[in-house]
């Protein structure tokens, strides 16, 4: 059967199947409710997506080392970290922070009027690793010897494991698109397998008269597939109505305030409907010439 | 054109039908007759491929059946009118567009024209618009007859046409039945109406066969 014949409008086609009732909102409304789940779904992968690539992007072989010394030794032993930094392979840069770069770090907790000269803050140094790596427990036990109040923080080590989730999330959010496909699938079988078990007598008329499997099954194909592609883009619409309605992302939004779509990712929900119509189209073909073979 | 050698028909271990050779030559006219639950019906739905021999051959149009799909069954019935006692409709498209309906599955136009004069030919020509339940059994009967034979099939072939009709409506059908056998179709009508076998026979030469103990033999003169 080409599914293109079910675009093509054949009203003789069309009227010798009577209108079914329930199967006919049945569908409309399960790929609806279906679609709708479906876009929440789409915009969680795609913001756990972002989330990955955001945390993976942090990840990009960066360290700090905090030094905690006397303020008249806080020059001395910096110089003493960088210079051991700048001997140990594997790290292709380190830099003391500025003030104002660590003022700009606590800001969002402490305001902006926080009075760094002021208070006995640790002198921070990035650190960015080359390709090869570095050697983290050795450096640390270098540190120790050489410089006692500087503490290599690896900061990958904790983020890695929330760049990782935030991919199983994507994954999941996938997943659940898929699952959902399977449940909209398995509900329209139902519903076609109803339909052409309520009109046994007109598929025996009809084969009676010299009907083809293909003829009859496109009467029903034809007409689940386009209550699927119908109630699905309603459903899509009115899910992608709610995604744009959820509060904006902005700097402290954090993760919920991120929960839709992006630029083109507009886009991608505008598939769903006609996802639905396919999974309608193959559901409802296999589930007709599988019921007309047993209607022999 | 319809041809069948030693078939048998069993259903679930009982065999209904065995041992039957016939032949249905070009324009002849058959009746088949026989007590009720004799076989005459699955003796017709062999004869239409809608159910196949447990034993022997059959073929149709020069095709044996066995050897068909399931498309080629389909395609086969469009040759064969078929007209059944409870005879069915679909009861959601008016009475016109059920007896178009074998053009319409075949996607051929149905001439609004040729359609008129066939359901006038039937005397039904007033009843267009109508739908099925609205018919009487004597509608009904020569709507099933209109709508087998608007693809000008080669055989036609009727279960117990008259079965639900009174002597007057059940005469007007016969003549219909005699009327296309003269324009030279196949004709095979399974009755248990013997008066209506003998006022055919007045009319035409008709042969009759009859199923006994499962087996089909060809009527005395008894009839």
């Amino acid at each position: 059967m080409n599914p293109l014949s079910l675009i093509r409008p054949d009203r003789q086609a069309d009227r010798v199947v009577p209108p079914s009732g329930h199967t006919a909102w049945l569908t409309s409304f399960t790929a609806g409710a279906m679609a709708f789940l479906a876009v929440f779904a789409m915009a969680l992968s795609l913001a756990a997506g972002r989330l990955a690539d955001r945390w993976s992007d942090a990840l990009e072989r960066t360290a700090t080392v905090r030094l905690s010394a006397p303020e008249d030794q806080m020059d001395l032993q910096t110089k003493a970290v960088l210079e051991i930094l700048s001997k140990t392979p594997g790290i292709a840069s380190a830099r003391a922070m500025t003030d104002d770069e660590q003022r700009a770090l606590l800001e969002p907790w402490f305001g902006p009027d926080l009075p760094v000269d002021a208070l006995p803050l640790p002198r921070l140094i990035e650190v960015t690793e080359a390709d090869s790596g570095y050697d983290s427990e050795g450096l640390r036990q270098r540190l120790a010897a050489e410089a006692p109040g500087a503490v290599l923080d690896d900061h990958t080590r904790w983020r890695r494991p929330l760049a990782v989730a935030a991919s199983r999330l994507r994954l999941l959010g996938l997943l659940s698109i898929g699952l959902i496909g399977t449940a909209t699938a398995a509900m329209i079988t139902l519903a076609a397998n109803a339909a052409l078990a309520a009109n046994a007598q007109v598929i025996r008329v009809l084969r009676l008269v010299g009907a083809r499997d293909s003829y009859i099954a496109r009467a029903f194909v034809r007409r689940f597939t386009l209550r699927a592609l119908g109630g699905a883009a309603v459903g899509t619409a009115l899910g992608m109505l709610g995604v744009a309605l959820l509060p904006s992302t902005d700097t402290a939004g954090g993760f919920l305030t991120g929960l839709g779509f992006q630029g083109f990712g507009w886009i991608y929900p505008l598939i769903l409907p006609l996802l639905a119509a396919g999974v309608a189209f193959l559901a409802t073909r296999a589930s007709a010439f599988r019921k007309l073979q047993e209607l022999t | 054109m319809i041809a069948l050698e030693n078939v048998a028909y069993s259903y679930g271990g009982g065999e209904l039908l065995s041992d039957i050779s016939l032949r249905l030559a070009p324009g002849s006219f058959h009746f088949l007759t026989g007590p009720s639950g004799a076989g005459k019906s699955t003796f017709l739905k062999l004869c239409y491929g809608e159910l196949l021999p447990t034993a022997g051959r059959i073929t149709l149009f020069d095709r044996e059946v066995r050897g068909l799909s399931r498309d080629d069954i389909a395609l086969t019935r469009r040759r064969i009118g078929v007209v059944h006692q409870d005879c069915q409709f679909l009861d959601h498209l008016p009475l016109a567009a059920n007896v178009a309906l074998p053009l319409t599955v075949a996607g051929k136009p149905s001439g609004a024209q040729d359609l008129t004069d066939l359901l006038t030919w039937v005397g039904l020509g007033n009843l267009a618009d109508a739908r099925p339940p609205q018919l009487s059994g004597g509608e009904r009967q020569r709507a099933a007859l209109a709508r087998a034979i608007i693809m000008g099939p080669d055989v036609i072939l009727a279960d117990e046409p008259t079965g639900n009709l009174d002597w007057e409506m059940s005469l007007r059908l016969l003549t219909l039945l005699v009327e296309l056998n003269r324009m030279g179709k196949t004709v095979l009508i399974a009755t248990h109406d013997l008066n209506l076998i003998r006022q055919a026979k007045s009319q035409i030469a008709a042969r009759v066969l009859r199923i006994t103990k499962r087996k089909i033999q060809l009527a005395g003169a008894d009839l």
